[in-house]
Formats: structure tokens, C-alpha cells, sequence
């Protein structure tokens, strides 16, 4: 009998390393390798776009404060969730999203949808000192953002790379990179038509309460205040979309 | 490491022929009920499969004879929810704002649910409870800038305030007086000074004085001659010392230099009509209602 053999296997590395290896290999072919491979993996929606050069100098700073470790962005299909942070989330939002934001971990709300509700001068007084706005609150304060010049000289590196990895940047956004950031920021960008049709949606003007400086405050602000808010669900069908 | 089975003197079960130290290891079988359950959920997972969503293919995946999904289990939910909210619903829809506190019944259910949606939404920037803070207005007080009555607050709630995706939103900008060069310093001392003495707090009469002329000319066509404000503009009240950004002569003068520019979203484009309702009658009836 073969179960009377286990010995064999368990005390030989090499046949441990192997069993170790087809078990992955199995496994990744049975649970990931069908996501690429199934047509409805990502639903087919309108608006979905790649962030704006200062929204993702804002998701870089928000990666790098780990606000993940609290805040997730995904709403899952349940019903106290919908009814809280509205429409649950679709893998389409965050089809460009390097690396996504999902979890369920929230010592913080979920921040899917956060765009647009709240004023930006909340996010800075929020993000400055939390319990100046919300006293029950045990988030960090965060008041250096505001002070930090953005630095993100290598905008157009970053969207370059972001291409690579399959987020459709058009050489023109590439090439505007540097400019936009800037741009978003200040007054002019609403009423830039260029600008708007490469980033329908994106929140303008300055977001810190200081329109002298782009400080790294002005980037992170601007990249909630898109969040959740690209898909047009006028034109979505969840009918078509049930799994 | 000995490899010889044994029986065990004491238990009589075999050993499993490992030994440590002279520590020997029993052998003892797994209980059969465990052994049963065990073989049993091997059965049902073959049931599951065929019933529930389970094994991909290709470029699909097996549905599963139930027909289960996630967004299918939502989707019922919420119109299980929704069939069971209908009938207050349906009345709040018929009904306007200032009719519905006259319901009992549906004044009850709006205050439960403007109290939750109050708690997600608005309680981040107005405070549990409507208390305010520096920048953002109490709830509980008289003072209003855009009005306290139900109208008011549902119009107010609909279009938001300087909310530039809303056509309609609440607007009023007042001059940076300072910044752009509209006022000379020693006005704007004057005219603080003024303001000031609205709740007795000027220590220099003269200045005052100076400070009435050019409030004359700059300030009083929004906050009205007597400085009581205008609703209509959105215009405060300066006299009745309550005070938005803070009430000292440091942050007085800001405000005047500066200007201010608060801005609540449209809670229209975000939350339905009913709820929006719910909303105004819970804000109206934190304290400063009209």
C-alpha cells in the first residue's frame, strides 16, 4: 500500500521538495491561472482610467504611510456594506490599481469610495490632526504632508513603468506627465480641455489651502477625491455581472 | 531512532516504533466517529460542487445547479430590504419635508434612519451629534447660514455649498480683502475692531469708529447694515457671537485678509431622495431647527 510508503517521501528531501512544488503548481493552476484566463474576470464598464500623474504621486504616498494597514478598499457584495459605503466594489476599479488596495482589515473605514465626500478641506484638517475633526478617532496625524514639497521629478518614469505593466498611459499623457501634476493643482485645470479629456473626473484646483506650494498633501488629497468615483453606474448593468 | 513496533505493556495498543531518548510514541487509531465525519464531508464536498459554484474551465467556471452568486444573494437582500422599507418610503416620497414631522409614525422611522446615515456622512465634519467644529458649522445652535428651516436644510443637504459639480449649489464668495489688495492694513484693523464691538469686545473706540465707515462701505451689503447677516447670501450673523472659524481678534482678521471658502458636498449626486428627507428632519431637530 502506497499510504504505507509515506516514509519514503517524508524522509528524502528532494521527493519532499517535489511533492512541495506539484502541490503549488496544482494549486496555481486550479485557483489563479483561470482568472486570466476567464472573459469575466474584469467587468466591462465605462470610465475606469489610469490615474493622473498627481493622483498617483498621491497613491505612492499613500502606500508609503501604510495606509493600507487600516484602511482597505473594497466593498464587499453584503448588505451592510452597500448600505454604508454604497455600491459594492468591481474588479474593474482597481484594474490599474499596482498593486491593488483590497482587504478586509479596517481599523479605519473602507476608503473605496471616499471621493467626493468630504470637503478637501476636511481631508487636510482630517489628515493634519484627526481628532481636531473626528475626536473619537485613533488615527495617526500626518501634519508633515502638508509641509513636504511633493518630489516626483520622475513622473514620467512612473507612468512609463506603469505601461509596461499594462496601464494604458497614451504617449501623450506620458508626455504631459510633468505638466499635469502641476496643472491639477491649480485653477486652470477645469477649465483645461486637454486635461479633462485625459483625466475625466479628476479633482482640481489646490487641495492643501496653500496654492503657492505642491506639497505632498495636495497629491494624496487629490487621489481620494477620485476614489470610487471613475465608473459611471448610469451605464452599468449589474444583471450582467452576477458572481 | 528505533523503527520496531511494539505493544505497549500498559495501554496495549502498538507503539509507532519511534523512540526519543527512551521516550516510546503510541500508535492509537483515530476515533471512528472522527474517522466517519471525516468521510462524510469528503461526500457532502462532492454535493457542494455540483450545487454551488466550484471548478473553473477554460474560460468559465462551473455555475453550479443553484445558481448561487454573491451579487444574486445581494441583489435579494436588498430588495427583501427595500419591499420591507416601501410602505415608509413611499410616503416619505409623497410627502413634503414639512408635512413629514407631522406623521408620527414616519417621523420616528426618519429620525432612526437620518441618525445612522448622519453618523457615516455628516458626523466626520459636523461632529457626533451636530456639535461643530472650527471650520465647520454646528447643527445644534440658532445660528444658520443658508436658513434652519425644513426647506432650507433639504435645499441645503440637495445642492451642498460651494460644491462645484452642482449647478445649483449654495454659493457666496467674499473677498479676500487683504490678499488681493482691497483693503488697506490699517483698515482692516479698523473694520476688525468694528466687528468687535458687536459683542463688546473693542478696546479701542476710535478705531472702532474708523472701522464703522469702512464696514459701511465694504462689508454691510452682504451682512446687512446692522451686521445681523443675510440668509439669502449665506452671509452670517456678526453679532451674535457664534462664530464659524473662531471668534478671536487673530482669527477675525484672517477671515477678513484671507477670506474664507467652506465647502459641504451635494449630498444629492451621493444619497436618494428619501434619505435626504430622513436627513433633514434628524439635522432639524438637533437643537437649532426653525
Amino acid at each position: 500500500m502506497l499510504l504505507k510508503k509515506h516514509h519514503i517521501v517524508e524522509k528524502n528531501v528532494f521527493f519532499l521538495i517535489l511533492g512541495i512544488f506539484m502541490t503549488i503548481i496544482i494549486g496555481g493552476i486550479v485557483e489563479i491561472v483561470p482568472l486570466f484566463t476567464m472573459e469575466q474576470t474584469i467587468e466591462k464598464v465605462e470610465g475606469v482610467r489610469p490615474y493622473s500623474p498627481l493622483e498617483q504621486a498621491g497613491r505612492n504616498i499613500y502606500l508609503r504611510e501604510g495606509c493600507y494597514n487600516c484602511h482597505s478598499q473594497q466593498i464587499r457584495p453584503f448588505r451592510d456594506e452597500v448600505e454604508r459605503y454604497g455600491h459594492y466594489s468591481l474588479a474593474a476599479e482597481s484594474m490599474y490599481d499596482h498593486p491593488f488596495q483590497w482587504g478586509s482589515k479596517r481599523t479605519g473605514p473602507d476608503l473605496a469610495r471616499v471621493g467626493g465626500k468630504y470637503s478637501n478641506a476636511w481631508h487636510v484638517a482630517h489628515l493634519i490632526d484627526p481628532r481636531a475633526v473626528v475626536p473619537e478617532s485613533i488615527m495617526p496625524g500626518y501634519p508633515f504632508l502638508a509641509e513636504r514639497k511633493l518630489n516626483f521629478d520622475d513622473a514620467q518614469a512612473h507612468l512609463e513603468t506603469l505601461k509596461l505593466v499594462g496601464v494604458p498611459y497614451t504617449d501623450e499623457m506620458i508626455e504631459a506627465a510633468k505638466a499635469d501634476l502641476y496643472l491639477q493643482a491649480s485653477e486652470d485645470a477645469a477649465y483645461d480641455d486637454d486635461f479633462l479629456a485625459r483625466y475625466p473626473n479628476a479633482a482640481t484646483g489646490d487641495f492643501d489651502g496653500n496654492p503657492a506650494e505642491l506639497t505632498e498633501m495636495d497629491a494624496l488629497v487629490a487621489y481620494l477625491q477620485v476614489l470610487g468615483r471613475m465608473v459611471d453606474f448610469t451605464t452599468y448593468n449589474p444583471q450582467m455581472n452576477l458572481r | 531512532m528505533s523503527t520496531k513496533v511494539e505493544k505497549d505493556q500498559v495501554s496495549g495498543t502498538d507503539t509507532t516504533g519511534h523512540e526519543w531518548d527512551g521516550i516510546k510514541e503510541l500508535n492509537t487509531p483515530l476515533p471512528s466517529w472522527w474517522v466517519y465525519v471525516f468521510w462524510i464531508t469528503c461526500i457532502w464536498s462532492v454535493g457542494y460542487w455540483v450545487v454551488y459554484p466550484s471548478w473553473p474551465t477554460a474560460s468559465d467556471y462551473l455555475k453550479g445547479t443553484f445558481g448561487t452568486t454573491n451579487r444574486t444573494e445581494l441583489h435579494e437582500t436588498m430588495a427583501n430590504v427595500a419591499a420591507e422599507r416601501a410602505p415608509y418610503m413611499e410616503r416619505l416620497a409623497a410627502l413634503d419635508v414639512s408635512e413629514v414631522v407631522n406623521d408620527p409614525e414616519l417621523l420616528n422611522f426618519s429620525m432612526a434612519g437620518g441618525k445612522a446615515v448622519f453618523a457615516d456622512n455628516c458626523a466626520p465634519c459636523h461632529g457626533t451629534g451636530g456639535s461643530g467644529n472650527p471650520g465647520f458649522p454646528s447643527l445644534q445652535d440658532d445660528a444658520w447660514l443658508w436658513g434652519g428651516t425644513l426647506g432650507a436644510i433639504n435645499e441645503t443637504l440637495h445642492v451642498g455649498v460651494r460644491w462645484d459639480a452642482n449647478e445649483d449649489t449654495r454659493f457666496n464668495d467674499m473677498p479676500a480683502f487683504g490678499r488681493d489688495g482691497l483693503l488697506e492694513r490699517d483698515q482692516i484693523e479698523d473694520v476688525v475692531e468694528y466687528v468687535l464691538s458687536f459683542t463688546n469686545r473693542a478696546t479701542d473706540a476710535a478705531a472702532a469708529d474708523r472701522g464703522a465707515v469702512v464696514f459701511e462701505e465694504n462689508c454691510a451689503a452682504c451682512h446687512g447694515e446692522d451686521a445681523k447677516g443675510i440668509q439669502d447670501l449665506g452671509a452670517p450673523n456678526l453679532t451674535d457671537a457664534i462664530w464659524l472659524y473662531g471668534g478671536s481678534k487673530e482669527t477675525i482678521t484672517e477671515t477678513v485678509v484671507n477670506s474664507r471658502r467652506g465647502v459641504m458636498p451635494a449630498w444629492g449626486d451621493r444619497l436618494d431622495e428619501e434619505t435626504i428627507k430622513m436627513l433633514t428632519v434628524y439635522v432639524h431637530s438637533l437643537g437649532g431647527g426653525q
